[in-house]
């Protein structure tokens, strides 16, 4: 039997795709002392950090935690003696901690297996111990699997001089045990599992809560267990299925984050193998493989990587620097030594790539190191008795603030170690200094590294075979491939934007040939881990690629450092191209190049491809052999007598040939094809192993593309251009599955495949997900063969111009779309006339597919439930549109019109609107009378077509959307909701951010969203408070206690995988779920992201169901799908997928009077709905008793299908799969091989476990500090009198304020109270979330210090950090708030007496901040409010800022360097004589500081007065007492386009004033 | 797309035309088509919909947009390559469809919509102006052999596509000249017949023999026809005239427009008529409110008529129809002709319960109002009146094919007379006889150019495929 209840894969399911994250700690003594004491506090930090943890169904199953410490030499000396064992001096002993199968039988197997290798490796085992336990805690679940727990002792043996190699030996008896047990027949070792061997640590981990692994582990109480460090994590996994090993720690790390590439990661590790030696494991190397075995969580693959390095020669740092290095290819800062030192080991490993805040220790030292981008927290104190303590969040113990003397926190790529043995702290620089100057790294690049670049160019000369058309066609270029998508990308160098999602047919039910490319999708990342920003935060991002063979991973002692040819980015030009094929010549024959043809002759047609792969695998093996280390896979010679194998199909079956083989490393690969000219095929390339790639014909495309380029581009520039908006879609690719860099994305498939079946896909594609099978090889090599002859066929439509295309555009001989002109001609004549006929029309157009396959729905059936029922007794349609809800369209993509018209009609048949990220008008959030009108209620001017409102009619939207921009999200926002639904990802750009642009930022958007009119908005990708799963379970809590009555939605889109998220986002207490397909989607979005990324919801929503079900989990949310959900067909197929509620976007838009224009994106709108322009709004024509039409026509609709089938409630409809079944007769040549009985699946459940929504969260408000503050405020809320409460806070009290703020805003909307109505004094370190959405009237006085996310939302109130008086510290060296503070703050004011943390005043669109320094990205996208900064900032600050204004005082002159210029200008603080005079500018009752002129002085002074008056901080004294000196050291940072706004918004009210 | 905001900047342009009294004054069209700027211009106003509306309001489903956006870059070659690759006749469509693209056009919900006819008309005008128009000859024969049966634009249209797919095509016209009613049927000042010249030109150079003056049924029979081609198209309109049969009818002076205006054409052409029906000097009644009854009231016009008079028995169509319940469709509205603008009373609501003369002489018609019930006709008693007329032309649509010609071949009919054929799918434009089919009017009724060149073209594919087994002709 096995430790883990993992249910086996099964339908949709599969627990491959399970996801942790997690807090993580430790504690340890500077000088290597050991106690008791640490194991004690390491087991307190646990309890503390058990909100970071999360339970599943059963109350007492956690997600598993441990505790890893040293060998506590005398206990289990006394221990082992008792048992009659002696042990040898400390350190000449091993202690492996095993799980062990509870069958007596399998246990003695495995307990034979690990004797043997103890023998086999020379060295001896002393004996066994049991380890007690008491499991009366646990819950019958974790019971189930719980398994028996011993101890092995194993004495060195004399082959082993020092403990070093003893541990190598350790290493090699656990590998090799593992391996043989793993091979045991009949199941016997399931369930064996080593958490450590190891002479120096042990760990005491399970499956267990967070405060139960000091009950359960009786060895742990014994105060003869002393260790000098503790290192504790404690899990927050996706699902709840227990599984005792995947808890950390590992043997030498845990681990809080997620490893993006770790499929790349793990298929590089197998492919060097053969390249692989090491003098210090010698023989035991071949021993270890494979390495990293399959099913592993990304965690215990990181740590056997780790541990192989160690045993391999490097030190403990050094083998981390080299998995997650810090990002050194455009930091300018680095000192050159350290950055000699990371480009040399990128040659040798790619980067183990994602937010990471990995601790580690092999019992002699240990540390701490931060992901690149500082993506996870990590604070640590040090205390005047040498204690440090690090964690995820501080406040996990108890410790008296006067015997701390540093308050500190681990930076992005930064290292913190503790050498125990030595006794001291080495910090970042001193290590790394220390390590980069080890070797003579810059001088070994400067000697093996070559630049292709940089070589001398050879004759590039190269001509068509055929002609340039045919060659087009026989690579599949269609008319749109040069319309929409080179011609952008070669005149602007962008890729194209497009809009209104993707109602194409899929690829493998499409009638048209399509490129293999379109037959995957990106994969993205939603909550386990955050999309990197890649043009705001491009320095943590890199392009640099390089070709040929890899070093020798463990050639620590080679002093001959291989060679490396490196390209700055991955394209290649011909002129490139060449050079490589001639790169012998050039290097002098270091480099040989080999071309492999990928072509095969034409007259074999499909049949002839499988043998042409098996010859091109064969070929580079030999070429391989044969000493040619880069591969050059071409089809070049592609002509009418050669067809090209698919160069994506090329390029993995090499990549996975000679991973197999073990020679991948030996040999660089590169793609030469006529076939990639859009980023998704050069990202597929890149994902499939291309070190880089040449897009030839996309050259000489763009070369005769003159008509389509602006006049005077040359043909060079253009394909510059070309390059450029590649490589910028690369990098937007990488970075929205949280990736950074090519090096660890190649190779890394981050996709999956849709409509190619398991064979084809396991063979050519190892790895990749594909649920449905579909076509195969022989289809694959069809649909190419069929591409080529119509190239060079007789077709007349193809004589003079490619084919159509019709994926972006509609035309009658392109792709086949759901969206026809008479589908919606018929759409909008049954809603406006109300018409039920013409509807049926319209959705018989949709729903019946079988003249033309376009969705995975289309090809279902539905079976009957019973006998048909009459109509009259199904559930009534006024019943069911309850049940839908129009999509998230902001106002800004959408007119004040078309989004008012939708909300009035949801609320009329009781569904509902969503506001969209942008923030609601309060006006609409009170009731309206009948016969109002618009403009009376909007303001006019602000609405172009009238309309009148009903008796009971609401304007309001029931869900207040919030997403990563947080526009307008303010507490009295929040409180009007019924629904807050947090935007994770949209269907149409899943992993993407957003822009609006300044001229669609009207007066009024701009008051809805907080900004300035004319200023461009931008959302980034990632919500900056989310970073993990855990820290979404934190926002669902911010918001839940920002309006307890709301439920809290999160909406996710639909991949591989979507389920195990969703099952986490259900354990993080969401009470809803919406999974989106990745084909709606009405916003603007590049193009390359409408198509290629993302699922059907058909597999994300069955996914989800399947996921929830088993977890026993979806009773307890709401699950919303939507789409292209069009008609009530769709409607029930979502249904019985497993769908309660169901979200339409674009069909009640086409209600309104869209025609699909598909030019949101320029505010050209004819019909007035997607466009900000008057004019244009004038011309809108929608009504709400269009859309109410619309949604009762899809009820009836739906009904008459539930009589049908015999079922009259809508319930009983809900999660039943089983009715749903595969249409007969499918004729289509590709559709043929689909299996949909894994999204028929149904889990094989109790009857009691729910199938739909039918539970409550339990989100444990009651427990909320806020309960008090709610009743001592009473007077306050009331009364409006003034009151002040003094309490203490600890780390456990999280979104302290939130609740109260909500009363205050329910009572007093966004103005609040007076000033400092309430006022609250607090004493101790605050949980997360501190004061957020703090409402104004409110005031929060922290004495102790905050952790992350202080001030969220901050909308009025004012917030004052400062450290006790007793505490030794320097304030202004010292951290006093964490990560992400202000994140979307709109009003109000904060004073820190101390540093902050990373991403300071992000999205800050109003409030005002003093701050005594912080971290990187320092008011990133900012739009609003002040920010000073009285000390030094980080890297990258103000990126994206594109309003406000920020006063730094730049002591030292580097703020420049530190400064992301894009957006800003650097000026000083302008004198006071010197200025213009104007006044302050009054705008919807917020205060805007003119930031042009004189105020700046006074206000910049004034601020740090009240800092010092709030606070009493040093610094400000001293600076107010010296301020003629200090203020020439103010740095002004002034966005450019704010200074142009408030220009001339100065101006107008110049002029106003002039005329008054 | 030309430009975003074109339509927002610029107005809707038509063709100039001559003025009514110049025009008048001969037979020669008299539409302007635009300049290469003013066509430019015209292309900006495309909005290249992510749904452009118009191409499927086309029944030859013309690129719209593409071509707009080509001639707005001055792209004149190109853009006739697009027009050409879905529309044989461009010069046909542009002159004398009523564009039910323009009504289609995504500009027409709330404003006016792009000019297509007048791009179209400008870029083939360019395109013979240039002489970028020229044969296509196929590259290889097929061997194969095909009889079109019918010169009419359905005819001429399939006939230009079996002989690019390489089948060598023989077209039968009855008539002394090719065209059919587009020869015949169609005034000159509406449509020069030099155009169909050039065409059938063209297309002998392509290869395809004309056979004019042959009557199937009656010079050829349909036996020999069958034995002599492996395929045969019938083309052969519907050229049955709907009559009116009330008392008089038989008086000289009761025509149908057909005759009226086939002598008109023949004339214009050259030929001497021993008789030709004129309407000079006299009261001309047209019977029937169409295009064919506008085409009879330019030739009496043109003629010097004393009146002209246009009867309709439907009501008067409302001067706008409800856009949000028929836009992309085409519209039922009041429409003014450019005939009709040149002179002539209408009337409509009117029936006619008799023709009186005295002496043999047309001198009178007896009308009736009537009204219009749930789609039936009630005479409104009490509302009869007098016409005075010399000369009244029966302009009331066409019933059918001519049926002997159906008959001769021995295909099935359906309920209307016409031969029976789909149009999608397998066995498609195929009659109930294997090698026969039928196209244009002769299988869907009285129609359009624009659809009469459809079927042309979607026939000669389905002909293609029957000889071939496949077929890349273009649907």
């Amino acid at each position: 039997m096995s430790h883990s209840s993992l249910p086996v894969q099964q339908g949709l399911y599969d627990p491959r795709h399970e996801r942790d994250a997690c807090g993580v700690g430790f504690v340890a003594h500077i000088k290597g002392t050991q106690s008791h004491e640490r194991v004690r506090q390491g087991l307190q930090i646990l309890e503390n950090l058990t909100h970071r943890g999360a339970v599943g169904a059963d109350p007492l199953a956690g997600d598993g935690a441990g505790i890893l410490i040293q060998i506590p030499d005398a206990f289990l000396r006394k221990a082992c003696s008792a048992l009659g064992m002696t042990l040898p001096e400390a350190g000449r002993y091993g202690v492996g901690m095993l799980f062990l199968p509870r069958d007596a039988a399998a246990r003695a197997a495995c307990e034979r297996i690990i004797a043997d290798k103890i023998a086999a490796e020379g060295q001896q085992l002393l004996g066994w111990r049991d380890v007690p336990v008491e499991n009366s805690g646990l819950g019958e679940s974790v019971k189930a699997v719980e398994p028996v727990v011993r101890q092995v002792f194993i004495g060195c043996g004399a082959n082993c001089p020092d403990t070093d190699s003893f541990e190598r030996k350790l290493f090699v008896i656990r590998k090799t045990a593992e391996l043989d047990i793993g091979r045991l027949p009949a199941g016997q070792g399931e369930g064996f599992y080593v958490p450590s061997l190891s002479s120096r640590t042990i760990v005491y981990k399970g499956m267990l809560l967070a405060n139960q692994v000091g009950a359960y582990y009786l060895d742990l109480r014994d105060e003869t267990v002393v260790s000098a460090l503790a290192l504790v994590h404690q899990r927050f996994s996706t699902n709840t299925f227990p599984t005792w090993d995947l808890a950390h720690p590992f043997r030498l790390i845990a681990h809080n984050g997620e490893i993006n590439t770790l499929r790349g990661n793990v298929n590089w590790m197998a492919a060097r193998h053969a390249a692989m030696s090491s003098k210090l494991l010698g023989e035991d190397l071949e021993k270890l493989w494979p390495l990293i075995v399959d099913g592993q969580s990304d965690s215990a693959c990181f740590d056997n990587a780790l541990e192989l390095l160690v045993a391999g020669g490097y030190s403990l740092p050094h083998a981390m620097m080299l998995l997650i290095p810090e990002a050194w290819a455009g930091n300018q800062l680095m000192d050159e030594e350290r950055r000699a030192f990371y480009e040399y080991h990128a040659a040798l490993m790619e980067p183990w790539d994602g937010p990471a805040a990995v601790a580690f220790t092999d019992g002699r030292m240990i540390g701490a190191t931060l992901d690149r981008n500082g993506l996870r927290p990590a604070r640590y104190l040090v205390t005047d008795d040498d204690v440090v303590l690090m964690a995820s969040e501080m406040g996990v113990l108890d410790i008296p603030q006067h015997k701390i003397v540093k308050k500190w926190r681990l930076q992005p790529g930064k290292m913190f170690l503790i050498d125990l043995q030595a006794g001291r702290i080495v910090d970042d620089a001193e290590l790394k200094q220390q390590l980069s100057t080890a070797r003579p790294y810059r001088a070994w690049i400067e000697k093996s590294r070559y630049f292709l670049g940089d070589l001398p160019d050879v004759d590039a000369a190269d001509t068509l075979k055929e002609t340039l058309l045919d060659t087009q066609q026989a690579f599949g270029f269609t008319q749109e491939d040069l319309k929409f998508i080179l011609a952008p990308m070669a005149s602007a160098g962008e890729e194209a934007t497009g809009s209104m999602g993707s109602d194409t047919a899929l690829p493998v039910l499409s009638d048209k040939n399509k490129p293999l490319y379109n037959y995957f999708q990106q994969l993205f990342a939603q909550v386990t881990n955050p999309p990197i920003d890649p043009i705001r935060e491009e320095i943590v991002m890199s392009l640099t690629s390089f070709i040929g063979p890899k070093p020798n991973l463990l050639g620590i002692d080679e002093t001959d450092p291989p060679l490396r040819l490196e390209v700055h980015q991955p394209v290649l030009t011909n002129e490139d191209m060449a050079k490589l094929r001639g790169i012998d010549q050039l290097t002098g024959g270091q480099y040989k190049s080999a071309v492999l043809d990928i072509t095969y002759p034409a007259q074999q047609a499909a049949a002839g491809c499988e043998a042409a792969i098996g010859a091109l695998c064969a070929a580079a093996d030999q070429a391989a052999a044969d000493g040619y280390n880069v591969l050059i896979l071409s089809d070049r010679a592609m002509s009418r007598e050669r067809i090209a194998i698919p160069a994506l199909l090329a390029c993995a079956g090499v990549h996975h040939h000679l991973v197999r083989k073990g020679l991948r490393t030996s040999t660089g690969l590169v793609v030469d094809t006529g076939s990639a000219r859009e980023t998704h095929h050069f990202a597929l390339l890149a994902g499939y192993g291309a070190e880089a790639v040449c897009p030839w014909l996309t050259f000489d495309t763009i070369d005769a593309m003159a008509d389509y380029l602006p006049a005077g581009l040359s043909g060079k520039d253009a394909n510059k251009r070309f390059i450029k908006a590649v490589n910028k879609g690369l990098l937007k690719v990488m970075s929205k599955m949280g990736i950074s860099t090519y090096q660890s994305y190649c190779g890394a498939q981050i996709f999956e495949a849709i409509g190619l079946n398991a064979d084809f896909i396991a063979r050519y594609f190892t790895g990749t997900a594909t649920q449905i099978e579909g076509i195969g090889l022989r289809e694959v090599a069809e649909e190419a063969a069929r591409t080529h002859q119509s190239a060079f066929g007789s077709d007349p439509v193809l004589s003079n111009a490619l084919e159509a295309g019709g994926e972006y555009a509609y035309r009658v001989r392109g792709e086949e779309h759901l969206w026809t002109p008479d589908s919606i001609a018929k759409l909008q004549h049954a809603t406006r006339a109300n018409n039920a006929q013409t509807y049926k029309e319209y959705a018989k157009l949709i729903n019946d597919q079988s003249a033309h396959l376009k969705t995975l729905r289309g090809l279902f059936e539905f079976k009957p439930a019973g006998v048909p029922v009459p109509l009259a007794e199904i559930e009534p349609a006024k019943e069911i549109v309850k049940r839908f809800v129009t999509g998230a369209m902001s106002l800004g993509s959408i007119s004040t019109e078309a989004h008012t018209t939708l909300a009035i009609a949801m609320n009329r048949i009781g569904g509902k609107s969503n506001t969209g990220e942008g923030g609601e008008d309060a006006a609409r959030f009170k009731p309206v009378k009948g016969g109002a009108k618009l403009s009376e209620i909007i303001g006019k001017g602000r609405i172009e077509t009238d309309l009148v409102m009903k008796d009971g009619d609401s304007l309001r939207s029931k869900i207040k959307q919030v997403a990563s921009g947080r526009f307008g999200v303010t507490a009295e926002y929040l409180s009007s909701a019924d629904q807050i639904q947090i935007k994770m990802a949209q269907g149409a750009k899943p992993g993407e951010g957003g822009q609006l642009p300044g001229h669609k930022v009207s007066e009024y958007i701009a008051q809805l969203r907080f900004s300035v009119p004319g200023v461009g908005l931008i959302s980034p990708p990632p919500h900056h408070d989310i970073y993990s799963i855990e820290d979404l379970a934190q926002l669902i809590h911010d918001l839940k206690n920002a309006n307890p009555s709301a439920s809290i939605s999160v909406k996710l889109v639909s991949e591989i995988g979507v389920g195990t998220v969703a099952a986490g986002v259900s354990k993080a207490k969401a009470d809803h779920i919406v999974v989106s397909g990745f084909d709606g989607g009405t916003g603007a979005s590049p193009l390359s992201s409408i198509k290629h990324a993302g699922t059907p919801w058909e597999l994300g929503l069955a996914e989800t169901q399947q996921t929830l079900v088993l977890n026993q989990l979806r009773g307890r949310v709401g699950l919303q799908v939507d789409g292209q959900i069009k008609t009530g067909r769709d409607v029930l197929v979502g249904a019985l997928l497993g769908a309660d509620e169901f979200g339409f976007s674009t069909a009640p838009l086409i209600v309104e009077g869209c025609i699909m224009m598909r030019k949101c994106h320029l505010n050209t709108c004819p019909v007035g709905v997607a466009t900000q322009d008057p004019a244009l709004r004038r011309k809108f024509t929608g009504q709400p008793e269009h859309v109410v039409n619309y949604f009762f026509f899809v009820a009836e609709e739906v009904r008459e299908l539930m009589a049908q089938m015999g079922i009259r409630k809508f319930d009983d409809l809900v999660g039943r799969s089983d009715l749903l079944d595969v249409r007969q007769g499918i004729a289509h040549w590709k559709a043929r091989g689909l299996d949909f009985s894994k999204i028929f699946h149904q889990p094989d459940m109790p009857a009691s476990v729910a199938r739909r929504h039918a539970e409550q969260q339990d989100h444990e408000l009651v427990k909320a500090l806020d309960n008090q503050l709610i009743a001592q405020a009473a007077n306050a809320l009331e009364k409006r009198q003034p009151v002040v409460i003094n309490s203490t806070i600890g780390n456990v009290n999280r979104t302290a304020g939130t609740m109260l703020s909500h009363e205050v805003a329910k009572r007093y909307g966004h103005a609040g109270l007076p000033d400092d109505t309430i006022t609250v004094k607090l004493k101790g370190t605050a949980g997360q979330s501190f004061g957020a959405f703090l409402a104004h009237g409110v005031t929060f006085e922290l004495t102790g210090e905050g952790n992350d996310y202080v001030g969220k939302g901050l909308c009025g109130g004012r917030i004052v950090v400062m450290p006790p008086k007793e505490c030794k510290i320097v304030a202004e060296d010292n951290i006093i708030v964490g990560n992400t503070v202000l994140y979307g703050a709109t009003s109000g004011e904060c004073y820190f007496h101390g540093v902050a943390g990373e991403r300071f005043a992000v999205r800050n669109s109003g409030a005002v901040a003093v701050v005594e320094g912080l971290g990187d990205h320092g008011c990133e996208y900012m739009t609003g409010g002040m920010v000073i900064v009285l000390g030094q900032t980080g890297r990258n600050f103000a990126a994206g800022m594109s309003g406000g204004v920020a006063y730094v005082l730049d002591e030292d002159g580097s703020f420049e360097q530190r400064c992301n210029l894009s957006m800003v200008q650097l000026e000083p603080i302008p004198e006071e004589e010197a200025a213009s005079e104007t006044g302050t500018m009054e705008a919807h009752g917020r205060v805007h500081f003119n930031h042009l002129g004189k105020a700046d002085e006074a206000a910049l002074r004034g601020k740090i007065e009240k800092h010092l008056r709030y606070t009493g901080s040093a610094r400000a004294r001293n600076i107010l007492d010296n301020w003629a000196s200090y203020l020439p050291k103010f740095v002004k940072v002034m966005p450019t386009e704010y200074r142009r706004a408030m220009q001339e918004i100065a101006a107008k009210q110049a002029k106003q004033k002039e005329v008054a | 797309m030309g430009k975003p905001t074109g339509f927002m900047e610029f107005r809707r342009l038509s063709e100039e035309s001559l003025p009514v009294a110049e025009r008048l004054k001969n037979y020669r069209e008299f539409v302007q088509h635009l300049s290469d700027e003013q066509a430019a211009t015209q292309g900006a106003r495309c909005m290249d919909c992510g749904i452009p509306f118009c191409s499927s309001g086309c029944p030859v489903n013309n690129i719209i947009p593409d071509w707009n956006d080509l001639v707005y870059r001055g792209n004149w070659k190109r853009a006739l390559d697009s027009l050409h690759s879905t529309n044989n006749f461009p010069e046909f469509t542009g002159r004398i469809c009523p564009a039910p693209c323009e009504a289609a056009c995504t500009l027409n919900i709330n404003d006016d919509a792009v000019g297509i006819k007048s791009i179209e008309h400008a870029i083939i005008d360019k395109g013979w102006q240039q002489g970028w128009v020229i044969a296509q000859p196929a590259p290889a024969k097929t061997g194969k052999k095909v009889a079109v049966i019918g010169s009419g634009p359905a005819g001429l249209a399939c006939t230009q596509q079996l002989a690019r797919a390489g089948h060598g095509v023989v077209v039968f016209e009855k008539n002394d000249r090719i065209g059919g009613l587009l020869r015949y049927g169609i005034p000159d000042f509406k449509f020069e017949k030099s155009h169909i010249d050039r065409r059938v030109e063209q297309m002998r150079a392509e290869g395809v023999e004309f056979r004019v003056g042959q009557h199937v049924g009656a010079d050829v029979t349909a036996q020999t026809i069958m034995a002599d081609f492996d395929a045969v198209v019938l083309a052969g309109g519907a050229e049955q005239p709907r009559d009116l049969p009330v008392p008089g009818r038989d008086l000289p002076g009761v025509h149908f427009a057909m005759e009226f205006l086939m002598q008109q054409n023949k004339v214009v052409a050259g030929d001497t008529l021993p008789a030709q029906i004129k309407a000079t000097g006299k009261h001309v009644v047209v019977i029937g409110g169409g295009d064919t009854g506008s085409d009879c009231v330019g030739t009496s016009n043109r003629h010097g008529a004393a009146s002209v008079t246009q009867l309709e028995v439907m009501p008067r169509p409302a001067e706008q129809e409800n856009k949000a319940l028929t836009w992309p469709n085409w519209p039922l509205k009041m429409r003014t002709s450019s005939s009709q603008e040149e002179g002539c009373t209408r009337d409509w609501s009117v029936t006619t319960k008799a023709f009186v003369g005295t002496n043999g002489k047309l001198e009178k018609l007896s009308c009736v109002r009537v009204e219009w019930k749930d789609g039936k006709m009630h005479e409104i008693p009490g509302s009869e009146f007098e016409l005075k007329a010399d000369l009244v032309l029966l302009a009331m649509g066409f019933v059918s094919p001519v049926q002997k010609m159906l008959d001769a071949f021995g295909v099935e009919k359906d309920a209307r007379g016409n031969a029976k054929a789909t149009t999608d799918g397998a066995g498609c434009y195929q009659t109930s006889v294997g090698k026969v089919f039928a196209a244009g009017d002769m299988r869907r009724g009285q129609s359009l150019v624009v659809w009469a060149i459809r079927e042309g073209r979607q026939a000669a594919r389905a002909v293609d495929e029957f000889l071939m087994g496949c077929s890349n002709l273009p649907r």
